[in-house]
């Protein structure tokens, strides 16, 4: 099992758009992205409901060197190992593309065969939510994208997946090896204690870069502007329902 | 003092607290002075039920401050992303 692991700006920080325009300050708070704390919360409570039947759990990560801390969250949390993908401090944050090829050729390179993949549905600073479906299409896997259940049948190799889509949930069955996408609903992660950080360090993670998985990163896409929202403007009070409807037909709303 | 164990079981939840201290949200609230205050406040009982007492109480503080990290998280999460069956502006769905 393979949940990924990325490094987002942490939720409680506020935005900023950088002097440039060309993108938001990332001279911020880190942390693991908090739906992929929630892919990685999955797969530690699977191998607790399906015992040995889960034979090892491997978290990824694609990233600069600081990303090495949401590996040691993932460890410490419940996986067995982990892999980064090491890319320099200097280069641009990899595109959903790039990252789902990353894992393709990661999920090639392993002997015994991956059965699932789980990730955030997106990233809480990009929001793009786009690298567990293009994994799915390069692996040719079925995908089961805002998954908030999970139930795994060992022995038909299969799972049932309720999917969170507007207005309900849809329940769908799919054969192994699947991808999955985790939505807020699925779980509560749990926060990695002392003890377990300390046991996570002698767990092993393997290092590889880009070239050793013979993987291109480099962006295809130019971000040419970045802004940040028009600031609100105050609302003003009326003293009467006359005076409503006057300041509403001033601004060009008339009556349906 | 009290015995050894004890005091390795006080020593390991003060490192605990100490780093879950670190990721309080309110910067003004001092939560390692706090921590170190009431630990220094029963640096010298000697009776075993006492003790456990205090533990007790650390242990307590530990799985609130959790409780209310976790909340917290979860609360804004559910803001950010309302799901599908709730009203993006309605506080209370």
């Amino acid at each position: 099992m393979r949940p990924s692991a990325a490094r987002a700006v942490d939720f409680a920080v506020k935005i900023r758009v950088n002097p440039q325009q060309t993108g938001i300050d990332t001279n911020v708070k880190h942390s693991m992205n908090p739906f992929d704390e929630i892919a990685v919360e999955e797969a530690v409570r699977l191998r607790e409901r399906l015992k040995t039947e889960v034979k090892s759990i491997q978290a990824v990560t694609i990233g600069s060197p600081k990303s090495i801390d949401t590996l040691r969250t993932a460890l410490a949390m419940g996986a067995d190992s982990a892999i980064h993908v090491e890319i320099p401090e200097s280069d641009p944050a990899p595109e959903p593309l790039a990252v789902a090829k990353t894992l393709k050729a990661i999920i090639e390179k392993q002997k015994e065969g991956i059965d699932i993949v789980i990730l955030g549905k997106q990233a809480i600073d990009d929001d793009l939510g786009l690298t567990g479906q293009m994994l799915a299409g390069l692996l040719n896997w079925p995908q089961a994208t805002f998954a908030s259940k999970v139930e795994v049948d060992v022995a038909k190799r299969e799972v049932v997946v309720v999917r969170e889509i507007d207005g309900g949930g849809e329940e769908i069955r799919c054969k192994l090896p699947l991808v999955i996408t985790t939505d807020l609903r699925l779980n509560v992660p749990r926060y990695a204690t002392l003890p377990n950080i300390m046991k996570a360090k002698k767990k092993p993670v393997t290092k590889y870069s880009a070239a050793d998985l013979g993987v291109d990163l480099t962006p295809q896409l130019e971000t040419l502007k970045v802004t940040e929202p028009p600031t609100r403007v105050g609302g003003g009070k009326v003293e009467s329902v006359d005076e409503l409807v006057a300041k509403l037909k001033e601004a060009g709303i008339t009556a349906v | 003092m009290a015995s050894n164990a004890t005091r390795l079981r006080a020593i390991a939840l003060y490192k605990e607290l100490s780093r879950l201290g670190r990721d309080y949200p309110d910067p003004s609230y001092d939560f390692q002075g706090r921590i170190r205050r009431l630990y220094e406040k029963n640096r010298n009982l000697t009776d075993p039920e006492d003790i456990e007492k205090a533990l007790r109480m650390g242990e307590y503080i530990k799985k609130e401050t959790l409780a209310l990290y976790s909340l917290r998280k979860y609360r804004h999460l559910k803001r950010m992303y309302p799901d599908s069956t709730s009203d993006p502006l309605d506080p209370h769905s």
